[in-house]
């Protein structure tokens, strides 16, 4: 009943909006938001659901609310990039020509690296009309350390946080004497092998790595070949940072070998992935994020997600870091009282803000890396309040590691605009 | 290593059966049509999809009857309305048509389906290990992989040189304008062969949904391969498909289960480049990453050599 009137609120609320800058003369101006990640190919996916959720986020906290920054209504302006680099520059050229001002872009560290460049190139170019990159998904680290931008902010834990986090745990595991990295060949999956490789070192000599292996990203058609080399190999764990297909086909045909061994990843769950793991992974599969599933801490959580199932009955809330960014930001507009990039971005340094689980993220002004709890999470049927896929199935949280454990150094000498 | 080399090799065979699945419908269109079918890998995973929602309802041998049947129903009246009409244009035309159809069909399984991957699985009847060698275990639906597209290509192969419909199809091949001075109705050859051929395609999606996951992006990553393989196996060959299939298939898979490379070679000329190297990316490069790329280096070797492919005829 509640969500019922709350869904009619809404829409009353969206009407209302409409009507009014209909039928006004002086309608408040949207402030507009570019989108940018594949709604189309092999990734689509990943981009739609996180698409959903930022429109959602956008309707639930904002423009139902009222808007911001006294009544402007949040518009989201999607640019479908496929996931390619080139792709990517033309689209930068399209959110340019529309004259949006501030970019969400998450997949893919290979377009994530682009953006930032062309950004970068763009801002110094053009003074007193700067682009804001918004990077909610993008980890690899080089972005907030040698490539650190004054006009990047990264919303999720970085490869080099997130391994750091999972290898404590990989290490405090005694029966795992070896294990073995496989991983897409671009740079995002060489971070992960390379400091997978340091980091077991450092905590672990005893553990050997017994394998290192790269395969092309979205090409491998199946995975079998390699899983024989990771049976042969007797390896007791497998270490991954694939997502999309990639991860599912790679997790599946580990199962149906019947390698009975734990698979660590970053990106196991949800977008159809969780289903299709299915009962088989149960137990069997853990991932890496910077956010907690199940056991849900709060109320705020369970009231946004049962919103959003009820609008989206098929998708999940399965990137909270892509609301906290549109939080954050619309925080730091509020703020500066302005939509300029530049008073944003001055806003956001240094920002704590506590998000719907009840966790405070920290956006550090050094590298515009943000800060928060990371958990280690297990695909399972048992206690999960809350699925993905509407399966049954979803990620129980096993292992908190506090802000403060998270907190690594930067190599970023960020080059700041204006005194 | 033996153990490494019997799964290499199985695996080999399990992924060379399935683009011979794909290939073999695409050899015969191709050889008849002078038309390079865009749109093949597409059908394969339509035929996916087909099967997946069959599934939903009526298990998975409905889905692995029915969808196929769809698939070479909708293939069929492709060629009936779409290309035999674009046909007079020529061959370009054609050409363009299906690789236009390629993207519409993909846009039209994300809008029917969405773009999440698809909880597709394996029939409970065949969900369990065959048998367990050095501690790996081969499962039954692989061997299935495996039967189904041998004994797809002893019928076809049957069908081709025994029977009435497979010797006109097989003169439609080389002399099609002998055939149809001779009273045959060339068109619905040609739409037989490509319903045919697309609910051979559509078959191999039924199968391969399951295991290498039913997704938007499925056409894509077989789509270039399947073109490589029929032009090295020799245009209207099924024999060359056969053959060309499972040396693709084989070549990928021991590519990936060997761990050669670059660093073996140097270390055998005795030679060794420091870790900053400018060309250090040449120097490492092993064997497994370059996997992917070799059916391509094979076709152009292939084609240097033996311009009609492995077992082609006719020079075009």
């Amino acid at each position: 009943m509640s969500l019922l009137s709350k869904r009619f609120h809404l829409r009353g609320v969206l009407l209302a909006i409409v009507l009014f800058s209909g039928s006004t003369s002086q309608a408040q101006e949207p402030v507009r938001f570019a989108f940018i990640d594949p709604l189309s190919g092999a990734f689509a996916s990943i981009g739609t659901s996180a698409l959903r959720q930022l429109e959602f986020a956008a309707d639930y906290y904002f423009n139902s609310q009222g808007g911001i920054l006294g009544g402007r209504p949040i518009e989201i302006v999607a640019f479908d990039n496929q996931q390619s680099p080139t792709e990517t520059q033309l689209q930068f050229r399209r959110v340019l020509s529309e004259d949006i001002r501030i970019i969400f872009q998450g997949n893919s560290s290979a377009v994530a690296n682009t953006l930032n460049d062309a950004i970068s190139r763009y801002n110094r170019r053009n003074p007193n009309q700067e682009i804001l990159q918004l990077n909610y998904a993008a980890v690899d680290p080089v972005l907030t350390n040698d490539n650190c931008s004054f006009w990047h902010f990264r919303f999720d834990a970085h490869a080099e946080m997130k391994l750091a986090v999972l290898t404590d745990y990989i290490a405090g595991n005694e029966a795992i004497e070896s294990l073995y990295i496989i991983g897409q060949d671009y740079s995002f999956g060489r971070v992960v092998a390379d400091t997978t490789v340091e980091l077991m070192a450092q905590k672990r000599p005893d553990v050997e790595i017994v394998g290192t292996e790269f395969h092309p990203i979205g090409q491998v058609k199946d995975f079998s070949p390699y899983v024989t080399k990771i049976a042969s190999s007797g390896a007791d764990a497998v270490l991954t940072g694939n997502f999309g297909a990639d991860m599912v086909s790679l997790a599946r045909s580990i199962i149906d070998s019947g390698l009975d061994i734990p698979i660590y990843t970053f990106y196991a769950a949800y977008d159809g992935i969780t289903a299709t793991l299915g009962e088989d992974a149960k137990g069997q599969v853990y991932l890496v994020h910077n956010e907690i599933s199940n056991p849900v801490p709060t109320e705020e959580r369970k009231q946004f997600t049962r919103a959003f199932k009820s609008a989206h009955p098929s998708t999940d809330v399965s990137q909270p870091r892509i609301i906290n960014a549109l939080r954050m930001t619309v925080a730091a507009m509020e703020q500066a009282q302005s939509t300029d990039p530049d008073a944003i971005a001055l806003a956001l340094e240094d920002m704590r803000f506590v998000d719907f689980s009840g966790e405070e993220i920290w956006m550090r002004s050094d590298d515009h890396q943000a800060f928060q709890s990371l958990y280690i999470s297990m695909h399972t049927d048992e206690d999960i309040e809350f699925d993905a896929d509407n399966s049954g199935y979803g990620l129980y949280s096993i292992h908190r590691a506090p802000a403060e454990q998270t907190l690594i150094e930067t190599s970023c000498r960020m080059r700041r605009p204006r005194p | 290593m033996i153990e490494v080399l019997v799964f290499a090799t199985l695996n080999g065979l399990v992924s060379g059966l399935l683009l011979f699945m794909l290939a073999s419908g695409l050899t015969l269109i191709f050889s008849m049509m002078g038309v390079l079918n865009f749109a093949h890998a597409s059908f394969y995973m339509l035929g996916a999809y087909c099967a997946y929602s069959i599934s939903l309802h009526f298990g998975y041998w409905t889905g692995l009857v029915f969808a196929p049947l769809i698939v070479g129903v909708l293939g069929a009246l492709v060629e009936r309305y779409g290309l035999r009409r674009v046909h007079k244009s020529g061959h370009v035309a054609e050409l363009v048509f299906t690789f236009g159809l390629a993207f519409l069909i993909e846009e039209l399984v994300q809008l029917f389906w969405g773009t999440d991957t698809k909880n597709y699985q394996i029939p409970d009847s065949l969900d369990f290990a065959l048998f367990t060698l050095f501690g790996q275990e081969f499962s039954a639906y692989r061997a299935f992989m495996i039967g189904i597209p041998i004994c797809i290509f002893i019928g076809l192969y049957h069908v081709l040189t025994r029977s009435r419909i497979g010797i006109i199809i097989q003169a439609a091949i080389t002399h099609p304008h002998t055939v149809a001075n001779l009273g045959h109705n060339v068109p619905r050859i040609f739409m037989v062969v490509f319903g045919v051929g697309t609910a051979l395609a559509g078959l191999a999606g039924v199968i391969a949904g399951p295991v290498l996951t039913t997704f938007p992006g499925m056409a894509q990553v077989l789509g270039s391969i399947v073109f490589v393989i029929v032009v090295i196996g020799g245009l209207g060959s099924l024999s060359g498909a056969f053959i060309a299939s499972l040396l693709i298939g084989l070549l990928q898979s021991y590519a990936i289960a060997s761990d050669l490379g670059m660093p073996d070679l140097l270390a055998l000329l005795g030679v060794e480049f420091p870790r900053d190297h400018p060309l250090d990316d040449l120097w490492t490069l092993t064997l497994p990453q370059i996997g992917p790329v070799l059916p391509f280096l094979f076709l152009v070797l292939v084609l240097s050599f033996r311009s009609t492919g492995l077992m082609g005829k006719r020079e075009s």
